[in-house]
């Protein structure tokens, strides 16, 4: 089967418009007729169940959490980029399109791209009107903050809690539909299967996780937005919930699932501190802004600290390495996500780690309380401030910006960042990868749609900060209420779907049958034994650099796990209860398949782009070398084990930016 | 350290439920709350034994899905702080942690500490939106200045992550500091005035429908709030309620 991404023809600036123009339309007593599923209720799910409802449309929603308020979009802290250039510093539809595509490695769909960027600055004007409460400036106008990889301002931001402010937008606009009937809400809800008739995605199978009832559910299109699958990693900064399942169910009924192995570690994240450790917990991006980066620059001064004989604070400006500012002058501390993780994890191979266990970084914002500090001096008249007085004013200037995440840090290291310098280190935080769309955003099976984190996306090999909550807004709000109208239009005379055919009938006993398995074998290790294997590997050997005999290893290892945990898997309690090791057996046995084709796909990518950095390609300073003959979307196809699975490739054209060598020097 | 856990157990909404005692060992302080629960629920499975049922998710304070009662304080002793934020250095070797789930008829349990929070989301079904469509055409962000100071108090009641704490720790399992909450981000922002009078109607006779019981300004919801949502919230909707009476 040819990939056929369906890009629209003509000049990049009006293929949006011009599609919009020729695209079918649904006429408004159609729509009552016509049924949409959407699997999540994420920034992206949420806000299409909300649109298509507005719609007219008949929407079911599933969550897996007890409201749809609770999607792990709600954790996004920094912001959410949009091209209003408000700050008059130079933006442009443009450049948030030229920078995401750089940001991605050129591994991303120009059209898509510029499509994203065009619709940002309507995404803000939507949010404001809904009532969420951006960040504004003593003016009343909103304030905007700037974010890495970008030389301008562009991030619009509530607090540190731009995510859940969005999301709860689009949980209001939820609500608003679910009073008038137009959204059913299913609550508690996983779906297990994707149902297809006559080729056309046409219902799912799922579990009320609070009876167990397994449960049949027809439309006319069913659109998946349930995030990305971090949690292929054990640890991550997903929620704990987090999972591949839904995206992995459709892949493996014929949908393709693109460039696997592009993940995102971030940065600026809490360091682990022991192996009952749960889960990771990132600290936004948005604290690079005003914090510098370091590790000392001699190895006796990090033994020393180790020991606790010296303090960060002892050490003088000579003694600091400030490595990203010494390496990328230009961009500095502001280097995009997969370039800083790196930074980091180069010096604490090299042994200037400054933790106990050798992985962690100093995140340090003296200088910016000295520099905000002199600031509100001279505001406020103050002659000949002391030096704790302008520490004091600047401290006040951090707290009201970061506040929250001081908080938070504190709350688990026990140390207060306000005194001592942050400890940072790097973390699985995001997924680029995912279920492959066209520009339509439907995946290869007909009428199937996947959006936000859950589709491959279009920020290619690296996201951009504050780039994902514009994607899913945008794919929900947007672009997905127009494509998939474009496919409903040949379904008004279909009428309602049954769910008594043969093809529920068969998905629903595959469900079943596997949910019998999990409680009548007897096995000797939990659930969590195997998801914290797994982990392992994929952090060892798929995680900030890989290489072929990892690689290679990776794939043996994750099959023979995988065979263990179907011969020996352990979940206690019945089928017919709430049961939440159940539930993560289900999820655990597919991160298990998707972790193989994970490895598969990056022992492929000989080239190193954006998040996926292969040893064998670098250049002599140790940056990502890019392939020319890479230069595609890998797309898979499922056929039984992932080591079966059938690579297509989607070439990627550039014509309106030059491929040139991502450099942020 | 070595801790004892007294823990409700509660096969399901029917179920009479009891207290049942467990203990764990060689808990680092460094362990978050829930960490330390999953110790003893690998610690169950490994027995062959269920494990304790209860609600989490993001493990990082922002969803609001973790909900326990520890000795006797929402989201247990620390503050400021959601049960998942809450760390073990707050207890001493040899302590005995008593952990309930939400208690208020409003909250039915659904199994051990698990409970039913869909009354707040009928609620905001009554009234928690600005009606607007999604169409590219409204009107620019920047068209109508909000100061900043209002700005900041709507951000200050709407970080409420809708958790419960406030009702599990009111005497009265009043909602009032939750509905306030959504009540104040709207009516302190232009965009919400319009439909300000028949949402604050709404949404309250909701409330009261819910079965939430009345506040008595005791403030304990304010104390045990995670976010810190003042009870100026409160005496806000008080008043919206009184204007859109009137």
């Amino acid at each position: 089967m040819a990939l056929d991404s369906k890009i629209p023809k003509g000049p990049i600036k009006d293929k949006w418009t011009d599609y919009k123009n020729h695209i079918n339309l649904v006429n408004p007593a159609n729509k009552r007729h016509i049924d949409v599923i959407v699997v999540g209720t994420g920034l992206a799910g949420g806000s299409a169940s909300a649109t298509l409802a507005e719609l007219g449309y008949n929407v079911k929603s599933f969550a897996y959490q007890d409201s749809p308020r609770r999607a792990h979009s709600i954790a996004a802290q920094g912001g959410i980029n949009a091209a209003k250039n408000y700050q008059g510093d130079g933006d442009s539809t443009f450049r948030l399109f030229y920078d995401t595509v750089k940001g991605g490695d050129y591994r991303s769909r120009e059209a898509n791209v510029y499509r994203l960027a065009e619709v940002s600055a309507n995404i803000i004007d939507q949010c404001v009107a809904q009532g969420v409460p951006f960040a504004r400036d003593y003016g009343g106008l909103l304030d905007n903050r700037s974010f890495g990889g970008v030389l301008v301002s562009r991030t619009f931001y509530a607090k540190g809690q731009t995510g859940q402010q969005l999301l709860l937008g689009a949980y209001s606009a939820m609500n608003r539909q679910i009073a008038r009937g137009k959204i059913e809400m299913f609550n508690r809800h996983e779906m297990l299967d994707v149902v297809i008739v006559d080729g056309k995605a046409r219902g799912i199978i799922a579990r009320n996780l609070v009876t167990g009832e397994i449960e049949r559910h027809s439309a006319h299109a069913v659109v998946i937005a349930s995030g990305g699958y971090g949690n292929v990693y054990f640890l991550s900064t997903n929620a704990m919930g987090s999972n591949v399942t839904a995206g992995w169910k459709v892949h493996k009924k014929g949908a393709f699932f693109a460039n696997p192995c592009y993940t995102q570690i971030h940065p600026t994240c809490i360091p682990r501190s022991g192996d009952y450790q749960s889960k990771l917990t990132l600290m936004s991006e948005s604290l690079r802004n005003d914090g510098r980066i370091w590790v000392p620059k001699s190895l006796e001064d990090v033994k020393a600290i180790r020991e606790g004989s010296k303090k960060p604070t002892d050490l003088t400006q000579d003694e600091r390495d400030y490595f990203l500012e010494r390496r990328y002058p230009a961009f500095g501390n502001l280097v995009p996500r997969d370039v800083a993780s790196r930074a980091a994890k180069e010096r604490c191979d090299a042994g200037y780690g400054v933790n106990a266990t050798g992985e962690a970084v100093y995140l340090d914002f003296a200088s910016s309380f000295e520099r905000y500090g002199k600031e509100q001096a001279k505001i406020h008249n103050l002659e000949n401030p002391s030096t704790a007085k302008i520490k004091e004013l600047g401290q006040e200037i951090v707290k009201a910006k970061y506040g929250n995440l001081f908080q938070m840090y504190e709350k688990i290291i026990d140390q207060n960042p306000y005194e001592t310098p942050m400890m940072i280190y790097p973390a699985v935080h995001y997924t680029m990868g995912g279920v492959w769309v066209d520009y339509n955003l439907m995946t290869t099976i007909p009428g199937c749609y996947a959006i936000g984190e859950a589709n491959f996306s279009e920020h290619g090999a690296n996201r951009l900060g504050a780039s994902a909550l514009m994607q899913g807004l945008a794919d929900g709000y947007f672009v997905l209420p127009y494509t998939i109208g474009d496919y409903l239009a040949d379904d008004i005379r279909t009428g309602k779907i049954s769910t008594n055919s043969p093809e529920f009938e068969a998905a629903e006993k595959e469900v079943s049958e596997r949910i019998e398995f999990f409680i009548n074998n007897k096995g000797t290790h939990s659930v969590d034994y195997y998801h914290k294997k797994l982990g392992k590997i994929m952090w060892d050997k798929c995680g900030m650099s890989r290489n072929e005999e990892g690689l290679k290893n990776a794939i043996e290892e994750i099959s023979a796990l995988r065979n263990d945990f179907w011969k020996n898997v352990n979940v206690p309690g019945t089928a017919t209860e709430y049961n939440e090791q159940l539930a993560k057996a289900g999820r655990v046995a597919d991160f298990l398949e998707l972790g193989e084709l994970f490895a598969k796909d990056a022992l492929q990518r000989e080239e190193s782009a954006g998040g996926h950095f292969r040893e064998e390609h670098q250049t002599e300073d140790g940056e990502a070398k890019r392939r020319k003959e890479f230069q595609y979307v890998s797309a898979w196809e499922y056929k039984g084990e992932p080591k079966d699975a059938v690579l297509h490739k989607e070439e990627l054209a550039y014509e309106n930016i030059e491929v040139k060598e991502r450099s942020y020097k | 350290m070595n801790l004892t856990l007294k823990i409700w157990r509660q096969v399901d909404a029917n179920d009479k439920g009891k207290m049942v005692d467990y203990k764990v060992t060689e808990i680092s302080e460094s362990m978050s709350f829930l960490e330390m629960m999953d110790v003893l629920n690998e610690q169950l499975v490994n027995a062959g034994d269920q494990p304790v049922a209860f609600d989490h998710d993001c493990r990082e304070g922002i969803c609001g899905m973790c909900s326990m009662y520890i000795n006797g304080e929402a989201h247990g002793p620390d503050r400021g702080v959601t049960t998942c934020q809450l760390h073990m250095r707050m207890f001493k070797d040899g302590d005995t942690i008593t952990i309930e789930p939400w208690r208020a008829a409003a909250f039915p349990v659904i199994k051990d500490l698990v409970v039913n929070r869909s009354a707040f989301d009928r609620i905001q079904h009554a009234g928690g939106y600005i009606s607007v469509n999604t169409s590219g055409n409204t009107q620019d962000a920047n068209s109508i200045p909000i100061s900043k100071h209002a700005a900041d108090q709507a951000m200050d009641a709407a970080t409420c992550i809708g958790c419960g704490a406030c009702v599990a720790t009111c005497k009265n399992s009043s909602a009032m500091l939750f509905v306030g909450a959504k009540v104040s981000q709207y009516a302190l922002l232009p965009q919400g005035q319009i439909e300000a009078a028949d949402r604050v109607q709404n949404m309250v006779a909701q409330m009261d429908l819910e079965g939430f019981g009345n506040c008595t300004n005791t403030g304990a919801c304010e104390v045990e709030c995670p976010k810190g949502i003042s009870l100026d919230n409160i005496a806000r909707m008080n008043r919206e309620l009184m204007k859109a009476n009137i």
